[in-house]
């Protein structure tokens, strides 16, 4: 991945007030994207567990998605910076608690096609094999936006 | 001993404030508590500029609607189940039918139209105004996680 690239993506995420709001940051270590939810009060759901809010976690997944599908389409000569890809439908699945500690979120581009992509998600906290969220979910790529 | 539908409802008017507000994320976008019935919740997200997913069309993103829906769709659980009980999504699967429009405000209606005594089944809708021109469905699953404690009944 260019390092361009990178920068375009931090760019784009500090001019997104949502990804603000959640407090995502992107980390780009050679070829592979993560994006990083670091811990935050406002994130929590269940006050009481504690547990993440399952909607923080949704959200970020799904900027998530939006973000390799940007790093994807960059790579085959698409311009980043053009229309934002737009959530059409997605299921969410909730396999564990998330605890009050950074969480982490790598997606990947099923099939990349001219109006439609597939994404798949995962999130997780201290140990990759054991996910806390997953996403699946088709996102509009056309270049007209509609 | 089970409570009566109005001991169940007065509860549940108790509650449903309470666990909007309680809830540190809802309260960050600015979740609003509207209505609660046996079985329904509705809620609604003002417009605010923390919410915007596009910077060039001002439309919010769609994780700030995942998190309204997700928000509504366990306040109707916790409104189906015949126990009390506090709540885990299980699974919540989106439709986004439109971008909502900026400067309105968002109101998400739930409904679990069945319960078990671990799993609640729910549908819910968003719409900004005009409840015949949806932005966005939902269907989701909760589970109960047993007994409540603090604000999280």
């Amino acid at each position: 991945m260019s390092e361009t690239i990178a920068k375009q993506l931090e760019d784009a995420l500090s001019k997104i007030p949502y990804a603000q709001t959640l407090g995502i940051v992107p980390r780009v270590i050679g070829d592979e994207f993560t994006l990083v939810m670091p811990y935050s009060d406002d994130n929590i759901g269940n006050p009481v567990l504690p547990a993440l809010h399952g909607g923080a976690i949704g959200g970020f997944m799904e900027m998530a998605a939006i973000c390799q599908l940007i790093i994807d389409r960059a790579a085959s000569g698409h311009d980043p910076t053009a229309e934002l890809p737009k959530p059409i439908g997605i299921n969410i699945d909730y396999l564990r608690r998330g605890r009050p500690v950074e969480s982490y979120a790598r997606a990947t581009v099923f099939k990349a096609g001219k109006r439609v992509s597939n994404v798949r998600v995962e999130v997780w906290q201290d140990d990759p094999d054991k996910p806390i969220a997953a996403l699946h979910g088709h996102f509009l790529t056309a270049d007209d936006g509609k | 001993m089970s409570l009566t539908r109005e001991q169940r409802l007065e509860k549940l008017w108790q509650i449903g404030p309470m666990m909007v507000a309680g809830t540190p994320h809802g309260a960050k976008l600015g979740m609003k508590f509207i209505s609660i019935d046996i079985g329904r919740a509705t809620l609604a997200l003002p417009y605010s500029d923390a919410l915007i997913g596009n910077p060039v069309t001002k439309v919010l993103h769609g994780g700030a609607v995942t998190s309204l829906l997700d928000q509504a769709c366990g306040l109707a659980a916790i409104a189906g189940f015949k126990e009390p009980t506090s709540t885990a999504t299980l699974n919540l699967s989106i439709d986004y039918m439109r971008a909502a429009t900026p400067g309105k405000d968002i109101l998400a209606v739930a409904h679990c139209y069945k319960a078990t005594r671990h799993v609640a089944f729910i549908r819910a809708f968003a719409h900004d105004g005009d409840d015949t021109d949806p932005l966005a469905t939902a269907q989701a699953t909760f589970m109960a996680t047993g007994r409540p404690k603090g604000v999280n009944v």
